[in-house]
């Protein structure tokens, strides 16, 4: 959905220093973009709970990270978030990869399009769903916004096949 | 590691970090270790006890940490129960190789504020009766610097040599469960507390 130079653009305007990732298909293609970043760096962890506790740790210790994961990582990672999000009340963002929302010929009636929202809406996280690339600027002004407010705020992207 | 297995009394094995932990590093507790820690006296500003916890995340806390501030030493202080929840944390941990944080894993076989039922990394809690090796994983994992002690004179002797070497430094340390105990209180509200322990490495 975006080129590289979206993705630069996105993480140098967020000023981020870490984006914290587990890949999918969708999001494991802007590795590029998220290494070629000037000051960003790249944190690969081993399933998404992970994520949110060194996204903490790197929070608490004066960075800006970022976590970015598949909505299927989004349930994998409840009882983490939960810590980090609410009981720390931890401000941070994230990039959900939304899986088959664009196209489901790979996993025709994927579950992930009848919980990924009801979820996120469930952990109280402020999303904006994002379907194409020009809705970019949307996504940065949320998570802008919600760093201002001290909340977390999620970018919930379409992806297309899993 | 059997039943019968040499382990050192959890407080004191605590105390020998406590007395060799400098000014500048920062301590992260949590479950056990946390109640300890909290019960030993005042806390430093720059411990981090991690209650409420996500069971399983110090370390993970304790890498983001690490990497956020590469100029002081971390120490993570976990559990074995917890530490079997996030294994994966030690190739995280080895990824991104900081050379600043030491991971101490306190390995009482049980997990001890529900009632001290095995845990399936014990001897007690496993049909082949045989304890799974932590040292072994963390050294499969590619920690530079991998350590295990039973005895409190031992890991006193050398818990300077410990938290000096480059890391990431991965240490098991033996210890008896605490009976009847009960899981940490949290010492106030988190949201001043993360404000707090934030200034605390800001100031230097």
């Amino acid at each position: 959905m975006f080129s590289a130079d979206q993705l630069s653009s996105l993480f140098s305007s967020l000023r981020l220093t870490h984006v914290v990732t587990v890949p999918d298909s969708t999001l494991g293609r802007w590795e590029g973009a998220i290494v070629g970043t000037p000051g960003l760096r790249l944190v690969r962890v081993c399933r998404e709970g992970e994520a949110w506790a060194v996204a903490a740790g790197l929070h608490l210790g004066g960075a800006t990270p970022l976590v970015l994961i598949q909505c299927t990582g989004l349930f994998e990672s409840g009882d983490s978030l939960r810590n980090v999000l609410f009981d720390w009340k931890l401000p941070i963002p994230s990039i959900i990869g939304y899986r088959s929302y664009l196209n489901q010929s790979t996993l025709p009636g994927d579950t992930c399009l009848v919980y990924t929202e009801p979820i996120l809406d469930a952990w109280k996280i402020p999303y904006r769903l994002i379907t194409d690339a020009s809705q970019l600027d949307e996504a940065r002004a949320h998570l802008e916004s919600c760093r201002a407010a001290g909340t977390p705020g999620a970018a919930l992207i379409a992806e297309g096949k899993a | 590691m059997t039943a019968a297995r040499a382990a050192m009394p959890l407080r004191e094995t605590l105390a020998v970090l406590r007395a060799a932990r400098a000014d500048g590093d920062v301590v992260v507790t949590s479950m056990g270790t946390a109640r300890e820690w909290m019960a030993m006296g005042p806390l430093h500003a720059r411990d981090f006890v991690f209650v409420p916890s996500s069971m399983g995340q110090a370390p993970s806390l304790a890498l983001g940490l690490a990497l956020a501030q590469p100029a002081r030493r971390v120490v993570a202080c976990s559990g074995d129960g917890s530490m079997l929840m996030s294994l994966g944390v030690l190739a995280t941990i080895t990824a991104e190789a900081p050379a600043n944080l030491v991971l101490l894993v306190f390995d009482n076989g049980v997990y001890e504020v529900t009632g001290a039922q095995p845990t399936p990394g014990s001897a007690l809690g496993r049909r082949d009766a045989r304890d799974v090796d932590f040292a072994a994983m963390a050294r499969a994992c590619g920690f530079g610097a991998v350590y295990r002690f039973s005895d409190l004179d031992e890991w006193r002797a050398r818990v300077g040599e410990v938290l000096s070497a480059t890391g990431p430094t991965f240490v098991v340390l033996d210890v008896a469960p605490v009976p009847g105990a009960v899981g940490p209180r949290s010492p106030g509200p988190t949201p001043e507390r993360a404000r707090r322990f934030m200034e605390a490495l800001r100031a230097g």
